[in-house]
């Protein structure tokens, strides 16, 4: 396929258009915003492209793809690199044959997140090299070269993203060149894969060499480029920001960073000697201006204000203008709210009702925290409900202890909560604990994923299917049910009733398919029979 | 810097608002300029409220229209004007849903492709531009519904231009 022409392409697409051109064997991931989109264009394309249960197993997997000399990708949000945070920072020590490319898409402004956490500190952290696109031709073009260096250092690379990045379209011009023809095969390396202390401590020691090498060529590398301007005011940046920072101040000097782990600091020193003035512009965490600071240069960052929420043109004229006054703020919006007419309007009713205490979770559910339902007392991170409603079951009076029920969507139910349901089983609360997991059959919030519960793949093919009601009972669950919240019917009340008086564990299966898919679902059904019907 | 053209549409989650948004960028790539096209996806897609900005020009650097900055506001749901109105610059034109007679519409979910015909008077790109670029991004069925919208959107245009 050839994809030579100008093209108006989303970050997302351009980083999957550049996957596809890099011969990607496999790309693995787990949906939510903003880089859901990746994976579904990647094999769209006709790249392999594969959801797992969540973002440590698809790194886990795209690592095998690596050992076993063929590329891999695995995409995942900001808060996605913590859960694959495990396997990142041991790959790091390892190594890899075949390229190997994570992408981190962080939501700084939290459009649709929990928390703004700024995943430049992984790359440092685990000891990753990172690169860091500013639109979509950067994220085309440093996708490539994400491989090109993987494949020479044989490091697991960092491709860093953030929202405005993922999610705006800009122009790009492919270049269509492929990757190198792969050879996938086994080559045992036991001293360089096995990380027990003796192999791990000279593998820590290859890591900080290799770290070396690539700061050192990092100080010439052409990810780092000067736009020359006026010498009384120079700006160090990176990513998005440099398009604010360009027309904010046009007249500028400015140095944009894009491998930005390990930083090329004699390059940095070398811009801001010829400076009469440099402001280090950046979204989130002081990152580089502690790097500028740490390596004695006299550099300005960013008041506090700013490091919550997005940057644009207008935050950043303000920074350059050391201006602190209160920022305008905008008009409220309309709120996001449950759909009329969805099954968990009746969920929420009811546990409200109930005065229940819900230890909730990550989806579209988590909605029912605001009005009219404001059935939600938590919600911290993906499968956290079952963890912290059955802590606060172990402590609390008996009489509030009963009324704690954990509340899990099925995406989220298979990414996090089977080993929540595991405890639950194997540290029983005295009281007992009802577990509600709220199955529309699809991964609504981040625009309808297949996932293990739906027995399609990402492609909606038909695939196994991991069975919640079967696998609650085989872990020793002896209450499991399951009930179809709909309206006119007062099952769902019934059997939540009896669960909370029962003093036993119990799991409640609400299932009923997400409105916004029921369409589509029957057909899929209808083709998943014939499949079926012709093995 | 070269003049950039800044519009903004908005209107609530399932109103289409990036796909207008997505239809005008198009347009003006294939007229040959810089184009950055900028939204919020994510927990708008249940109703809640939906922006998504278009830039072009000879080169387009923030993905971003700056507050006040916008040339055009291209508003799909009438109670979504007053949220926006601070996203115009001085002069800017407000195009609102109260300027299509919606009863003319075939489709009632064309609202958006009528705005862009509106908005489209006020723009460089020929028409012809529009219609390709319509005809590529929807499906067939719609193509009949979606040249009558957005003659609709003109024609209100025409007669009663923004305020």
């Amino acid at each position: 396929m050839k994809h030579t022409e100008r093209m108006l392409l989303s970050g997302n697409e351009a980083i999957a258009l550049a996957a596809w051109h890099a011969g990607v064997a496999l790309g693995a991931g787990y949906p939510g915003t903003p880089s859901t989109e990746i994976l579904e264009a990647f094999a769209e394309l006709g790249g392999r492209a594969q959801w797992s249960p969540n973002e440590k197993v698809a790194t886990e997997v795209v690592l095998g793809v690596a050992f076993g000399g063929a590329r891999g990708l695995a995409t995942m949000k900001h808060v996605g690199l913590n859960v694959a945070a495990d396997p990142l920072f041991t790959a790091a020590y390892t190594g890899v044959s075949g390229g190997m490319v994570i992408v981190s898409a962080d939501d700084p402004g939290m459009a649709s997140s929990q928390n703004e956490q700024d995943n430049r500190r992984y790359a440092v952290a685990a000891g990753v090299p990172m690169l860091e696109p500013s639109s979509s031709q950067e994220a085309y073009d440093f996708t490539l070269a994400a491989f090109e260096m993987s494949e020479r250092w044989r490091l697991p690379v960092l491709l860093r993203v953030t929202t405005r990045v993922s999610h705006s379209k800009t122009v790009v011009f492919p270049q269509d060149r492929n990757g190198p023809p792969q050879n996938p095969h086994f080559e045992r390396d036991v001293r360089g894969r096995v990380m027990i202390p003796a192999y791990a401590r000279p593998a820590h020691r290859r890591l900080r060499q290799k770290l070396a090498e690539i700061q050192a060529w990092n100080e010439t590398s052409e990810f780092n480029l000067v736009v020359p301007g006026d010498t009384s005011l120079g700006i160090i940046t990176s990513g998005i920001s440099f398009m604010h920072a360009r027309e904010a101040a046009p007249q500028a000097s400015i140095l944009k960073l894009g491998l930005t782990h390990p930083l090329p600091m004699k390059k940095i020193a070398e811009f801001a000697r010829g400076m009469e003035r440099v402001v280090v512009i950046e979204e989130g965490d002081p990152y580089l201006v502690e790097a500028c600071r740490a390596a004695g240069l006299p550099v300005e960052g960013k008041p506090e204000m700013y490091r919550f929420g997005e940057l644009n043109v207008a935050r950043v004229r303000r920074i350059l203008n050391g201006d602190t006054s209160p920022e305008p703020v905008p008009p409220p919006g309309k709120p996001p709210q449950l759909c009329e007419g969805c099954q968990y309007r009746q969920v929420f009713e009811v546990l409200r009702r109930r005065d229940c205490i819900v230890a909730g979770d990550i989806g579209c559910y988590t909605l029912g925290v605001l009005p009219p339902f404001e059935a939600m007392d938590s919600c911290v991170c993906m499968g956290a409900s079952i963890g912290v409603g059955l802590g606060l079951r172990h402590v609390l009076p008996p009489d509030q202890a009963r009324r704690v029920v954990s509340v899990i969507g099925d995406s989220t139910f298979v990414h996090s909560g089977i080993t929540g349901l595991v405890e639950m089983v194997y540290n029983p609360p005295p009281q007992g604990h009802v577990l509600i997991i709220l199955d529309n059959l699809t991964t609504a919030m981040t625009g309808h994923q297949e996932h293990p519960g739906t027995g399609r793949t990402l492609k909606h093919e038909p695939t196994g299917q991991v069975r919640f009601e079967d696998l609650a009972r085989s872990l020793g669950v002896r209450k499991v049910h399951v009930v179809e919240p709909r309206a006119g019917s007062d099952e769902f009340e019934r059997v939540l009733d009896t669960c909370l008086n029962s003093g036993e564990l119990c799991v409640i299966i609400a299932r009923r398919p997400c409105l916004m898919i029921a369409k589509r679902l029957k057909e899929l059904e209808l083709t998943g029979a014939q499949a079926k019907d012709r093995r | 810097m070269a003049r950039v053209t800044n519009i903004v549409v908005a209107g609530l989650g399932g109103q289409g608002v990036l796909k207008a948004t997505d239809v005008l960028a198009a347009v003006a790539l294939r007229a040959g300029y810089d184009v950055k096209k900028s939204e919020i996806k994510g927990m708008s897609q249940r109703g809640g409220s939906v922006t998504g900005d278009v830039r072009f020009g000879t080169e387009v650097l923030s993905p971003m229209v700056p507050t006040g900055e916008a040339d055009f506001l291209v508003v799909l749901e009438s109670t979504q004007v007053d949220a926006h109105r601070h996203l115009l610059r001085p002069g800017g034109i407000l195009l609102s849903p109260e300027m299509i007679d919606q009863d003319k519409l075939a489709n009632k979910k064309g609202l958006n492709v009528a705005m862009l015909g509106a908005l489209s008077v006020h723009l460089p790109m020929p028409e012809s531009d529009w219609h390709k670029v319509l005809a590529e991004q929807f499906p067939q069925k719609f193509h009949e519904s979606n040249k009558q919208a957005f003659a609709v959107g003109r024609q209100g245009q025409q007669k009663n231009p923004g305020s």
